[in-house]
């Protein structure tokens, strides 16, 4: 293969897949805390498989351009439904175990400060029971 | 020259590299949600590799699976943080 411009670009979109990979599994040990360990392993691992897929749907519109054939594009279009699944998926499942470590009671290590500490997450009982006292209120007037 | 080729397997067996060492978090996590956390890299990691073995291999077959596999690990996440939270909301 010679070193065209397209060949470039896909050379160093493969190789930042690669170094954003390679961060996030590296800050999954380095990190001191489960929350500093999820953020540095999402968002590193996702953007990383983010890179690899650009780097697959270049490849594949590269040789469906100097080809011509059908089965490249769909290797294309195939990965950009990947990417987008990836996409969807990837944030709320780290959303959704932070909230469970929260929800069993983990602190965060001492360099971290706590925002949610001491808030009730459960609102809905207290407005419930609010709403029904200021009826009550209201119908003995 | 380097072919392309070359070049994908090279990084699945990359990725294959950093699953091994993501692992050590899963067998070693002090807390759960830390060995929650190792799992799902290892599932991210485990669709780029199929993405790349895909384009090394060219079969589309493999890119459907790997879409098929990041939404069962998104629903098996879901579920563990479920399991984790408790309560009977």
């Amino acid at each position: 293969m010679t070193l065209t411009l397209a060949v470039v670009v896909i050379i160093i979109l493969l190789y930042i897949s690669w170094i954003f990979n390679g961060l996030g599994t590296m800050g999954l040990h380095i990190f001191p805390d489960v929350y500093t360990r999820l953020h540095a392993a999402t968002k590193c691992t996702t953007f990383g498989t983010m890179f690899m897929s650009f780097t697959v749907i270049a490849y594949s519109t590269r040789l469906y351009i100097i080809e011509g054939e059908a089965r490249f594009l769909n290797m294309a279009i195939h990965t950009f439904i990947a990417l987008i699944a990836l996409l969807v998926t990837n944030p709320t499942g780290a959303h959704a175990i932070a909230r469970a470590a929260h929800k069993m009671g983990i602190k965060p290590a001492e360099a971290v400060k706590d925002d949610l500490e001491g808030a009730d997450l459960q609102q809905k009982k207290p407005v419930m029971m609010k709403k029904k006292d200021t009826s009550n209120e209201e119908g003995d007037k | 020259m380097i072919e392309f080729t070359t070049l994908f397997y090279g990084s699945a067996l990359l990725f294959g590299v950093l699953i091994i060492i993501c692992a050590l978090r899963v067998f070693l996590g002090p807390t759960t949600p830390d060995r929650v956390v190792g799992l799902d890299t290892i599932n991210t990691l485990v669709v780029g590799s199929m993405i790349a073995l895909g384009a090394a291999m060219w079969e589309t077959l493999f890119i459907d699976i790997a879409i098929v596999y990041a939404v069962l690990s998104f629903i098996t996440t879901l579920f563990i943080a479920k399991y984790l939270e408790g309560g009977e909301d």
